[in-house]
């Protein structure tokens, strides 16, 4: 017990309690980042009930919003009449609203920020739709009738939800036909371009070469015109679908009373949130996480899901690691088994050490220049002349990527590697070399093979910083969207030289670059807790691993 | 006995055995040398960034380089010496005006006339000439019965049928009509003349007598050939005193007459103003606008170069100032011609002395007596690497420039530059622009200065935080805690920078903005709350005190710091009612002057800080931790407290490796790039203001690394800014990593 303040804080007391108070904050940064991410990024799937509210506006005029409460918070009065807008007098504080009403293509703009004192009558249609459309975003409104060929087949009052099954029905019809149409599309017609355009270049190759074998250019026009008629053939059968596509269309009817005829061609799914039992809204919620991670996104990436870039992602931190974990593991037995022991070495050692710390965007512009403008210039003037000037190597592409990360991530194997191989104890391997094994033998049959979950332990890692890594990523291959995967069904299956989306550039373009930020909000967070998720796995992965390699050399050395 | 062992022999020396063991051998060299071979090849991968980086920036300092090409005897018809040298884009072919009327065109590689062209000029003399510029390619005559010829000398590439290039075709069009226009109605020969062409506009002015006469031609070109309209505008103005030199700018917005004493009008809407363009005597020899029509270039007779451009003083008045003076020789200046895509000048005297400058980068960046003597006429190629002179035996010099980047220089780079329109030399950053005559700024100071602003509010947060946490965790916290506790905070580092990035500019920003009286409130809050609160425990009955076990400190001030930090972000909107007027930001730049942008320093601090705190921490909490218990429990046995063994003992040791973190850790923000961009506005300014935004030199390279033409300077200048980068990092992190390592030696020994 201290008597007095002055006697605490000669014990040094206080000072510690600071500093335990530093690690508190530290902790409770970590806990509550994650823990905003994820609530945002999780909660953005729920069905959420569609409020409908009367908005009075300044001039006194009334108007019904239909619409999703996003946010709500506080804000003085003075920010409010800064900003130019009226306020009530007497009132200090006001609590305003982020409603997202929807229908871009009405009111010019989806999310509205309304003060609370504006609003009243507010209740939850059981019949609302919100319909999210493959343009101008989601729709929120009733559903008034069904149109097929031009001509009204059904109609209905807001209130009513006669027409419901029926509307489920037609939207399956379209989309089953959608899927037709997008095989022909992305596999038929792609698969023919391809060809055309292999013939194309084999032409040019022929005349670079000042070929002039006449029977050989006989042979490739024979091919273009097959090729060319089958085109026709499938652009007829493309066209047959569009006509039944557009044969449904659906009325409907904003809350302020406005009616919109929407084609069922434009509409990705269709649901009433306020009408849904909790069941319901679990399925729901399910299936909208998985549309999230298998759909390709939409509307400039601001909705619709991540596939690509998980699959660029997955893809580059593959290509990466098979490059990576090769070399790093090469060059650290090198230096571990083989060098000499001397200052060199120790000075490597430090280089390599440090090359860790050098800023990720200095490998980009290594990779940049060397990669890309050298290295790839010079492959297509070797072996892709018939392309230029359109670059093949010679442009930013996955292998390029995956190959500066390789080199951005090589450290990170060099050092684990090295690690695992100084725990093997060198009783492990004299007694080898006891038994007449070879250096090399000793180090392929018995150090490699202790030291395997250290290499696996530095190949996560790697893979783990390399998932994480954006700025070099900007300058050697990233694209906002990429018009095709990097691996189709196409010769030779994978294109090491196309460029490719990533969750982390995802992440930077759609909250920085994109046009409707508020939109996009939402997917940024789901984005960003995935990619969050995938390297905290790996990262628990590899300490899992090195924690249990530790116990078996501990083990060994007694 | 024998016999089982030289069985054995045998049996090991059989050939199949020593075929195998040779093979084992061979197998064993050939790994060691893969190995090796892999090894070392890594390794120079490695080394080879910081060699390519170097290579691709070297060239920024080399300096040009010049290369002579053959001297042409010209063998022209004509008896007279040629007026004017013209040259062309691809550098093969010349141009000669002969005082006839006549062009010869001349190819560069053989000398041989290729062609002439003859124009009309109706029995009269030339009297004076405008010189086409590098793209309008527009040639005026004035004539000497006060009439002007404009035509449009054009060289053309011809291609032969299978697409290779067959040579230069030129060719003369008239886009004002083959007619002379009539200047002077009194049939004064026209002395002066000077044009501009601006998009579809054409502008000139023409001395003849006194009289000045200022003509505007506007061509609408329509879509079909033939239905453009064209319109004029005339101005004529009377002369106190003939000038001479005239020069004026697109659209008369500035006209000078000089004279070649040093005194200069300039007419501006009509409104005449006098200058003195050289205060210390001598005479004019040269005067010419440099690319943009900005900067007057004038050149005198002491072998001086001066710079002059329109600068707004203090009433908010543009004042024709002397910017800088460019040095050439001693003798007087006999050529002045501008670069036609760059800001430079070249500039030439009558003994053969040559020199070649960047205004913007104030550097010569080629000089010597490189020319013959007496040169008669010069003309610089489009793209600035050819200088033709002819000399007074009609001889044509051809010197090759190779010149690429005139533009840097380390005064550009670092110092402060006077550019064209802004009031006083300053640091700016700004790389490009849509124009053509723009001005490249390429000062790295205000880069620099924004990333060592952001490393400085990151390091601000994380420091203390990291610092602290290391210490509690290595000394204080219960074991069984740390166990779980460091592994939480150091998974934070392998947190990707783009979510932190996009978390700090999504939501902290927006955040920070709304409850920033709450947020400034928590700071100064959380400290005094902390203490209370271990005071307040510190009178609690000790049997309370020991049931919790010694080191939990930190869990019991959880509770404490949620509760702190609810009352004051609540505490967030009546405090700014009360102090700040109802609104802070508002507040801020009206009452106090002070910007507020919403991405600003303190988000990137808050951000980068947080990026930091885990780096800094697991060094640091090594070091303490590695500090050998018998110094503790030597100094606790003594009667120390433990925070007095802490400050004395434990901190002393350790504080190279606490010195080898903060490094390291500053080694990461100096380079991080995702959360800048993201978090800030990437706007180059210089200003400490917290509640400003920054551009630091890894965010100005994902930035405008995609916009750069491969091989400019541009290009060059960020491969700098990332060697930079790579350099600072490296030396920060070899010099923490030796510290360690010693520090690790001494750990051994105690």
């Amino acid at each position: 017990m201290y008597n007095s303040l002055q006697q605490w804080f000669r014990t040094g007391q206080p000072w510690i309690w600071l500093n335990a108070g530093a690690v508190t904050i530290s902790l409770l940064l970590v806990i509550g980042l994650m823990g905003i991410l994820l609530v945002r990024g999780l909660g953005h799937f729920w069905p959420a009930p569609l409020q409908l509210v009367t908005y009075t506006d300044p001039q006194g005029e009334e108007l019904q919003l239909l619409g999703i409460r996003v946010e709500r918070q506080q804000v003085t009065a003075d920010q409010i009449r800064n900003a130019g807008l009226p306020v009530p007098p007497g009132v200090d504080l006001l609590q305003r609203q982020l409603i997202k009403v929807g229908n871009r293509d009405l009111y010019g703009l989806d999310f509205r920020w309304v003060l609370e004192y504006q609003l009243s009558n507010l209740h939850h249609p059981r019949h609302a739709v919100v319909i999210q459309r493959s343009e101008w975003g989601n729709f929120h409104g009733f559903i008034r009738g069904i149109q097929e060929g031009g001509l009204l087949i059904a109609e209905q009052q807001p209130d009513e939800n006669r027409l419901w099954d029926e509307v489920q029905l037609r939207l399956q019809r379209v989309q089953l036909l959608q899927r037709k149409m997008r095989q022909l599309e992305q596999r038929d017609i792609s698969a023919i371009n391809h060809q055309l355009e292999r013939l194309r270049l084999a032409e040019r190759r022929m005349a670079l070469r000042g070929q002039t074998d006449a029977t050989r250019l006989a042979a490739l026009q024979l091919e273009r015109r097959n090729l060319q008629a089958e085109y026709q053939r499938l652009e007829q059968q493309l066209l047959a679908i569009h006509q039944p596509l557009a044969r449904d269309s659906l009325l409907v009817q904003t809350a302020d009373g406005q009616q919109l005829l929407l084609p069922f061609r434009n509409l990705v799914s269709i649901h009433q949130p306020n009408n849904l039992s909790l069941l319901q809204k679990i399925r729901l919620y399910l299936l909208n996480l998985w549309a999230f991670v298998s759909e390709g996104p939409r509307e400039a990436n601001t909705e619709g899901g991540i596939f690509p870039a998980l699959f660029g992602t997955v893809m580059m931190v593959l290509i990466m690691s098979v490059m990576v974990a090769p070399m790093g593991v090469v060059a650290a037995i090198y230096l571990h088994e083989y060098a000499r022991q001397n200052w060199l070495t120790r000075s490597i050692r430090i280089a390599v050490n440090n090359l860790a710390g050098v800023p990720s965007i200095v490998y980009g512009v290594f990779g940049l220049g060397f990669f890309v403008y050298f290295v790839g210039g010079g492959l297509d003037r070797i072996f892709f002349p018939e392309a230029l000037p359109a670059p093949t190597f010679g442009t930013p592409g996955l292998l390029w990527a995956s190959l500066t990360l390789a080199l951005l991530t090589l450290p990170v194997v060099i050092v684990a590697t090295e690690e695992g191989l100084s725990r093997i104890p060198r009783s492990v391997r004299e007694g080898s070399l006891a038994l007449g094994a070879t250096q090399a033998e000793t180090l392929w049959r018995v150090v490699l093979p202790m030291a395997s979950p250290a290499m696996m332990t530095g190949v996560i890692l790697a893979v783990a910083r390399a998932a994480g890594e954006v700025a070099p990523l900007m300058l050697v291959g990233v694209v906002k969207l990429a018009p095709s995967l990097p691996v189709d069904l196409n010769a030779p299956y994978v294109h090491l030289e196309r460029k490719f989306m990533h969750l982390g550039f995802h992440i930077y373009d759609v909250g920085f670059q994109s046009p409707n930020i508020e939109a996009a909000r939402p997917l940024v967070y789901a984005t960003a807790l995935l990619l969050v998720l995938v390297i905290l796995v790996l990262n628990l992965t590899a300490i899992a691993l090195r924690n249990h390699l530790r116990e078996k050399y501990r083990a060994l050395d007694m | 006995m024998k016999s089982i062992s030289e069985k054995l022999e045998q049996e090991l020396n059989s050939p199949r055995i020593r075929r195998q063991r040779r093979l084992r051998a061979g197998r064993d060299k050939g790994v060691r040398w893969l190995v090796g071979a892999g090894g070392l090849g890594v390794i120079l991968a490695i080394t080879l960034i910081f060699f390519y980086l170097f290579h691709e920036v070297l060239p920024l300092f080399q300096p040009a380089t010049t290369r002579h090409g053959p001297v042409l005897q010209l063998d022209l018809p004509d008896q007279e010496a040629p007026l004017l040298l013209l040259t062309e884009e691809q550098e093969q072919m010349a141009g000669l005006l002969m005082p006839s009327g006549q062009l010869h065109f001349v190819d560069l590689a053989s000398g041989q006339l290729q062609q002439s062209l003859q124009l009309d000029l109706q029995g009269a003399r030339i009297s004076s000439i405008s010189p086409p510029h590098a793209d309008s390619r527009l040639l005026l005559l004035g004539l000497d019965t006060g009439q002007l010829l404009v035509t449009r000398v054009e060289f053309t590439l011809a291609f032969s049928q299978e697409g290779q290039p067959r040579g230069i075709q030129p060719s003369l069009s008239f886009p004002l009509g083959q007619q002379p226009i009539s200047i002077n109605h009194q049939g004064q020969a026209i002395r002066l003349l000077h044009h501009q062409q601006q998009e579809q506009e054409i502008t000139l002015a023409a001395v003849s007598g006194t009289q000045l006469t200022l003509l505007r031609y506007n061509n609408t070109r329509s879509l079909f050939p033939g239905a453009g309209t064209q319109t004029s505008q005339r101005l004529e103005l009377e002369l106190d005193e003939p000038p001479d030199y005239l020069l004026t700018t697109p659209g008369h917005r500035l006209v000078y007459l000089a004279r070649q004493d040093g005194t200069l009008t300039l007419l501006q809407d009509q409104q005449g103003q006098q200058h003195q363009l050289l205060p210390n005597g001598g005479q004019i020899t040269g005067l010419t606008l440099q690319l943009g029509s900005q900067s007057l270039l004038v050149s005198d007779s002491h072998g001086h170069v001066s710079q002059w451009f329109m600068v707004r003083d203090e009433q908010e008045n543009r004042q024709l100032t002397h910017i800088r003076t460019l040095q050439l020789g001693q003798q007087p200046v006999t050529h002045l011609l501008p670069e036609a895509r760059r800001k430079g000048l070249v500039a030439a005297d009558a003994t053969g002395q040559l020199g070649v400058f960047s205004t913007t980068a104030e550097n010569r960046v080629i000089s010597g007596p490189l020319l013959p003597e007496q040169p008669q006429l010069m003309a610089l190629s489009p793209r600035g690497s050819l200088l033709l002179t002819l000399d007074q035996h009609q001889h044509l010099h051809q010197l090759h420039l190779h010149n690429p980047h005139p533009e840097a220089s380390f005064k550009a780079l670092w110092g402060k530059v006077w550019y064209e329109g802004y009031p006083e030399p300053e640091w700016v950053w700004q790389s490009s622009s849509a124009s053509n005559a723009f001005e490249p700024k390429f000062s790295l100071t205000p880069l620099a200065f924004g990333t060592l602003k952001a490393a400085f509010y990151a390091m601000l947060l994380s420091i203390p935080l990291a610092l602290c946490g290391a210490i509690y965790t290595a000394f204080f916290m219960a074991p069984s805690l740390r166990r779980k506790i460091k592994p939480v905070i150091e998974l934070m580092e392998a947190l990707p920078t783009v979510v932190l990035g996009f978390f700090a500019g999504l939501f902290l920003a927006p955040f920070l903005e709304q409850y920033l009286p709450g947020i400034l409130a928590l700071l100064l809050m959380l400290p005094p709350g902390m203490l209370l609160f271990g005071y307040l425990w510190s009178r609690l009955p000790e049997t309370l005190r020991h049931a919790l076990p010694d080191g939990w400190h930190a869990i019991l001030l959880i509770p404490v710091i949620l509760l702190i930090s609810w009352v004051s972000l609540s505490l967030s909107q009546p405090l700014e009612l009360l102090l700040f007027s109802g609104d802070m930001q508002h507040w801020l730049t009206n009452e106090m002057g002070i910007p507020y942008d919403q991405r600003n320093a303190l988000v990137v601090g808050f951000a980068m800080g947080f990026a930091v705190i885990p780096t800094i921490y697991s060094i640091a909490e090594d070091a303490l931790f590695g500090v050998p218990r018998s110094l503790s429990h030597g100094s606790l046995a003594l009667g120390a407290t433990p925070w007095q063994t802490l400050t004395r003992v434990i901190l002393p040791t350790a504080s190279p490796g606490i010195f080898s973190a903060i490094m390291i850790g500053l080694g990461r923000a100096v380079g991080e790039t995702m959360i800048v961009l993201m978090a800030t506005g990437n706007t180059p300014v210089m200003s400490a203001n917290i509640f400003e935004g920054m551009r630091t030199l890894a965010a100005n390279i994902a930035v405008e690394m995609g916009e750069s033409a491969v091989g400019s300077t541009h290009y060059r200048i960020l491969f700098l800014a990332a060697l930079v980068l790579f350099v600072f990092t490296f030396v920060f992190n070899t010099l923490a990593e030796v510290v360690r390592q010693r520090l690790r030696q001494k750990y051994s020994r105690l």
